[in-house]
């Protein structure tokens, strides 16, 4: 088995390096193809006053007059050696803005990822044992709805009910307004609704799936056998039915990172969360060409690690993959 | 009624065929439901700019932040604009610009799945690769990239959409070409001396022309959603232009004064039509190729 996980984490890297380097072309070649000036940008209103002599200084700073090649290679040379540059929009260096807010959104994803997994699997076993009845179709309804409405929306409905109607919870932000400390306290109300919000966002196709997978399980010889042995109903359907309709869930979950990181741009840009995933935004806003590629290679780095820990997940959960290898 | 109960076959196909009659009287259902609603709003995005007495940009700060009553059913936003009004022709701007970019996506994943199917090889890998590539990079940020670096309008957001959508067109056209490859007929055609470019234009494209309108179509949803995501964020189109984006953004600023309205109903408009436009679209595939039957789908 750790053969087979080696090889397989081995072969994952070896199509990772080539990917990484294409993205980062591809940004480089959008970035030299936009018809932004970054130091015009970088000047901002001061564009106007600064003579021409300085703008080119800057410029010849920043290596902007050499040939587009060596600009890359410098660039890239730099991105391994882990100089990530400067964030223009921001004036302090990539690598510190992203410091100061992965852990945020790490904690609010991470948090997210639970409740969705705790949540779906529980409304998904329970629409598949109850097919057909009211329940189910509430539950298949709503993750249907769900999955068509625009994540942003449902954050601002959420904060219109729980922070402007019934004031239970702030509507944005990391800590109150007046804080001046980091209080864990302070912290957790305001994380709730952004994680809720996140989590019910990414739930829908799990719930539907569970259900699915489960109502074809339900039918299968060995959870008759199981019922004909007269097991109890919650061990059959926990323990024989659930265990072997979840195997391909393990891989679509890996599989889902990039929806991950959409809904966290998005729920993080509605409740104001200061992750890296809103600062992706900002970024854009006000074209801050080297934050923005970082967090873009960022983005794709986790959706490659999302897709590695599927393959992994997969070998381990499965028996029939652990003894025979990967096929 | 629990499922512990059904043990002897015959109760069990019997069970089993009730379900399905059960299933499709309520897909039919929705079905229906689906098409009216689809029916209903395409009149009104055709129709309403028509006769609409209103003007959907008219400002009367007089009647702001009015709650939906009987004048403006939806309600009016903090500049005194018809929430109704402008909802529709935000529909109308979403639906466009989601329409061309579907068409955009579809026609450039064509294009690579053809390459990548009747080539073949080496071709074939690195296409996939390429395809492979494009899906690690997550559609938003992705989305976002190209917006930031180019000035944002209409062309950047259907710019932004087709270069992340049609991947899922070039997969499809490539294993459908794969598979009509080895039909009989096209065989015939060599034989008959036909090139490939004739094969392509005459005997693969006639082929492939439905399951790129299937795909064309489950395409414009997700369009719409990510130029309803750019607009939220202020890089989609501009924020005069009544996008459904656009205007959940302005909603969110009346929000926190309690005014619901402008941002409930853009919001709906999203939701409803991408509703019926699955659930018909799973009808029709499940009509087309019963194996591709699944609840699952959306």
């Amino acid at each position: 088995m750790i053969r087979a996980l080696a090889r397989m984490a081995v072969w994952r890297l070896v199509f990772a390096v080539p990917l990484l380097l294409a993205v980062t072309i591809g940004m480089f070649a959008l970035a030299k193809a936009s018809p932004f000036d970054p130091v015009r940008q970088y000047l901002g209103d001061r564009a106007l006053t600064t003579s021409p002599e300085v703008a080119e200084r800057i410029r010849a700073n920043w290596g902007l007059d050499r040939p587009l090649a060596e600009q890359y290679l410098t660039w890239l040379g730099n991105l391994v050696r882990g100089d990530l540059g400067d964030s223009r929009s921001l004036h302090r260096p990539v690598a510190e803005v992203i410091g100061d807010r992965l852990g945020w959104t790490l904690l609010a994803v991470g948090c997210a990822l639970v409740l969705m997994l705790a949540g779906s699997l529980v409304a998904g076993v329970l629409a598949a044992w109850r097919r057909g009845s009211w329940l189910d179709r509430v539950i298949t309804g709503t993750a249907y709805a769900n999955e068509a409405a625009p994540v942003f929306w449902t954050g601002l409905l959420v904060i219109w009910i729980f922070a402007v109607k019934l004031r239970w919870l702030p509507s944005g932000g990391l800590t109150d307004a007046a804080a001046t400390t980091v209080e864990p306290g302070d912290v957790l109300r305001h994380m709730i609704l952004p994680v809720v919000v996140l989590a019910f966002s990414q739930s829908s196709w799990l719930v539907l799936f569970v259900r699915e997978s489960l109502i074809g399980t339900l039918r299968e010889d060995f959870v008759v056998g199981a019922r004909a042995r007269g097991l109890r109903e919650r061990t059959v359907i926990l323990r024989h039915a659930l265990r072997s309709a979840l195997l391909p869930f393990i891989t679509l979950l890996g599989a889902r990172v990039p929806e991950l990181v959409t809904g966290a741009i998005l729920v993080e840009s509605v409740f104001s969360w200061p992750g890296v995933a809103s600062a992706s935004v900002q970024a854009a806003l006000s074209a801050d060409f080297p934050l923005l590629a970082a967090l873009t290679l960022l983005a794709t780095l986790a959706v490659l690690v999302g897709s590695l820990f599927a393959d992994t997940a997969y070998v381990v959960a499965d028996p029939r993959v652990r003894v025979l290898g990967v096929s | 009624m629990t499922t512990g109960t059904r043990t002897r076959p015959a109760t069990r196909a019997r069970d089993r065929r009730r379900d399905r009659r059960r299933d499709r009287r309520r897909r039919d259902r929705s079905r229906r439901l689906a098409a009216v609603t689809l029916a209903v709003l395409g009149l009104a995005v055709l129709l309403v700019p028509l006769v609409a007495r209103l003007d959907q940009s008219q400002v009367d700060l007089a009647s702001a932040s009015l709650p939906p009553g009987l004048a403006h059913p939806f309600g009016t936003d903090d500049l005194g604009r018809d929430v109704l009004l402008r909802v529709v022709y935000g529909l109308r701007v979403s639906l466009l610009v989601g329409l061309v970019a579907a068409a955009v996506s579809a026609t450039v994943g064509t294009l690579v799945g053809l390459a990548a199917g009747t080539l073949g090889g080496a071709a074939d890998r690195i296409l996939m690769r390429v395809v492979d590539g494009f899906n690690s990079v997550p559609h938003l940020l992705f989305g976002i990239f190209i917006v930031a670096l180019f000035s944002p309008g209409a062309t950047a957001v259907v710019v932004s959409v087709g270069l992340t959508h049609w991947m899922t067109a070039a997969r499809i056209v490539r294993s459908e070409v794969l598979t009509l490859r080895s039909r009989p007929f096209v065989d015939a055609a060599i034989s008959g001396g036909s090139g490939r470019a004739r094969i392509v234009l005459r005997h693969f494209l006639p082929h492939l022309a439905p399951h790129v309108a299937l795909a064309a179509v489950l395409m414009v949803p997700h369009a719409v959603w990510h130029e309803t995501a750019l607009s939220f964020l202020g890089l989609g189109l501009p924020p005069h232009l009544a996008s459904l984006g656009n205007m959940i953004n302005d909603g969110a600023r009346s929000l926190l004064a309690g005014d619901w309205w402008p941002s409930l109903f853009p919001g709906l408009f999203i939701l409803l039509p991408t509703l019926a436009i699955s659930t018909l679209a799973q009808g029709w595939r499940d009509r087309t190729d019963p194996r591709r039957r699944s609840e699952l789908q959306l």
